[in-house]
């Protein structure tokens, strides 16, 4: 029982992270149908940008946050302005390439600052073991935890709720329509990237906080896909429900059956979600009125 | 309040669609733009509302004023900040997002907030239909709902002039009568100026102060619509009617000879 609250702890850590991930990538892909595979490169930004404001600058962790949550912003602007809005009208399949040379780019850019030699991470927030229920866990990824909801609970309010959320949506469903009622579609991409190198980086920086920064951290990139692709690649609820099934899956079969397994279960369970639902289990089918 | 001076639109750098076009719109005035399917009416829409652009379209020529000032240069949102709001082509609902939502993004241009909530009120009034929906999911919604709610989001942006294309299209004649009414209500209660662009040149000359009617992408016609409606080649190619009584006998072959007077 113990292990399974522990196992249970680790996963809801995990699969928070990647769902803060995942939940740039979605909003990406929805507001302009680019797969963005620089999206772990943002989380590498997200956790040595924190890793230099805390550790070399010796700020204090909520100053060092709000000023990665702004070079976030910027970086998300930058490269829209610079890499995307010169490629609006050409081929998706080419804005995907950049994407794929951006995130060469980006990880050169950061090893040129930091090196390659992975490094330790004054932890911010402290991993006093915590008991519950009988398993400890490091309050470290409590708090990873409830930091990631409380992300995750105000991007969900403000695509619901906010002018701005309800336009990046519009833009997603038709952009020439939002065009005709003055949403600048131009804005809401800036937008868009922006907001995912924010939550990447939120999620980089809770990442790093636990294991420390190395290159290894752009490779979480690469575990959104069966996130994004189980929950539906343009539903932002199913990137969350998406991002805490596979973290929990990978600790369960990490714990309980063993090594190695616990990086196939993902892919396997999301090809048996599939067969069931193709578009993932809360993408948007496509409506069509008979 | 709205003139386009002999505008020429090329689309792709080639394609010539609209050939010296020119018209008014009057202030607080229903005006209708007839004409078949590629005439070039709904580019004169897209014209005046800065649309051209994401399909590669320009004008090359003549200008687009409005009230005083020339737009034919400016972005689409800035159009539309000006009190330009155009209801597009085939309703084009955000079909993900609920009525209201669609009525919000409608209103995106506002500042006003609060004022903006008011008037998702005033839009349900004129569709009551839509309050029974407003939390459904638009793509849902049937065909004449679904231009409700595109004409509902242009009343939520508070425009000068709205511009409707083709509100007729793919709905049942009954509901067609009840949109046309509601199209004349909002002309009269919010004084909005309109421009309608029409294929059914019956309906349009019913409600229309000023119509025009176009072809191959110029005005071919003008006039009020009662001298319209007398104009021997709008009754027989528009309205479909011949001299009065006779009916249309196609072993007639004096019919084939018979042009549009405007087209040689």
């Amino acid at each position: 029982m113990e292990l399974f609250i522990q196992l249970t702890l680790t996963g809801l850590t995990n699969g928070a992270i990647l769902a803060l991930a995942a939940l740039g990538f979605v909003l990406i892909y929805k507001a302009s149908d680019v797969i963005n595979f620089a999206q772990g490169e943002f989380l590498l930004i997200g956790g040595y940008v924190v890793y230099g404001m805390v550790a070399q600058f010796g700020l204090a962790w909520p100053l060092g946050m709000l000023i990665t949550i702004a070079i976030a912003i910027g970086l998300g602007a930058v490269v829209e302005r610079l890499v995307l809005r010169p490629l609006i009208g050409e081929p998706i399949i080419s804005v995907i390439m950049v994407t794929i040379g951006l995130s060469s780019l980006l990880k050169a850019i950061v090893s040129t600052i930091w090196g390659n030699q992975p490094k330790a991470f004054p932890p911010f927030i402290p991993s006093t073991p915590v008991n519950i229920m009988g398993a400890t866990i490091g309050a470290d990824r409590l708090w990873a935890i409830v930091i990631a909801i409380v992300m995750l609970g105000l991007f969900t309010f403000f695509f619901r709720r906010s002018k701005e959320g309800i336009a990046m949506r519009a833009v997603a469903d038709d952009q020439q329509a939002a065009l005709s009622m003055g949403i600048s579609v131009k804005k809401i991409f800036a937008w868009a990237w922006s907001i995912a190198a924010i939550s990447a980086s939120i999620g980089g920086a809770l990442v790093a906080n636990i294991v420390g920064v190395s290159q290894e951290l752009s490779h979480f990139g690469l575990r959104v896909f069966p996130v994004v692709i189980l929950g539906g690649l343009d539903s932002i609820p199913g990137a969350i429900v998406g991002g805490i099934i596979i973290g929990l899956l990978e600790t369960y079969t990490g714990g309980y059956v063993g090594h190695g397994l616990n990086q196939v279960a993902p892919f396997a369970i999301l090809i048996l979600i599939l067969m069931v639902r193709p578009y993932g289990l809360f993408g948007q089918e496509i409506i069509e009125r008979v | 309040m709205l003139s386009l001076n002999n505008i020429e639109v090329i689309y792709n750098d080639v394609i010539l669609v609209l050939k010296g076009m020119s018209m008014e719109v009057p202030e607080g005035k229903i005006v209708g733009l007839l004409g078949s399917n590629g005439a070039g009416k709904s580019t004169t829409l897209k014209a005046i509302s800065g649309l051209l652009k994401p399909e590669d379209g320009e004008v090359t020529d003549g200008g687009i004023v409005f009230k005083g000032e020339k737009i034919h240069h400016m972005d689409a949102s800035d159009i539309v900040r000006k009190g330009i709001f155009q209801v597009m082509e085939g309703r084009r609902v955000f079909e993900h997002l609920t009525t209201e939502e669609n009525l919000i993004a409608g209103g995106y241009t506002r500042s006003d907030g609060a004022q903006a909530r008011a008037d998702i009120e005033m839009v349900y009034e004129y569709f009551p239909r839509l309050k029974d929906r407003r939390h459904q999911t638009a793509g849902y919604l049937s065909g004449g709902e679904q231009q409700m709610l595109a004409i509902g989001r242009a009343l939520m942006a508070k425009p000068q002039l709205m511009m409707l294309d083709e509100p007729s299209l793919g709905l049942a004649p009954l509901l067609v009568q009840e949109i046309f009414e509601i199209i004349k209500r909002i002309n009269q209660e919010q004084g909005t100026t309109i421009l309608l662009v029409e294929q059914n040149a019956n309906l349009t000359l019913g409600v229309a102060d000023y119509a025009y009617i176009m072809e191959s992408g110029r005005i071919v016609l003008d006039g009020y619509p009662d001298d319209l409606r007398a104009n021997a080649d709008v009754r027989e190619f528009y309205l479909g009617l011949t001299e009065v009584g006779s009916r249309k006998s196609y072993r007639e072959v004096k019919h084939y000879k018979r042009r549009k007077r405007w087209l040689s």
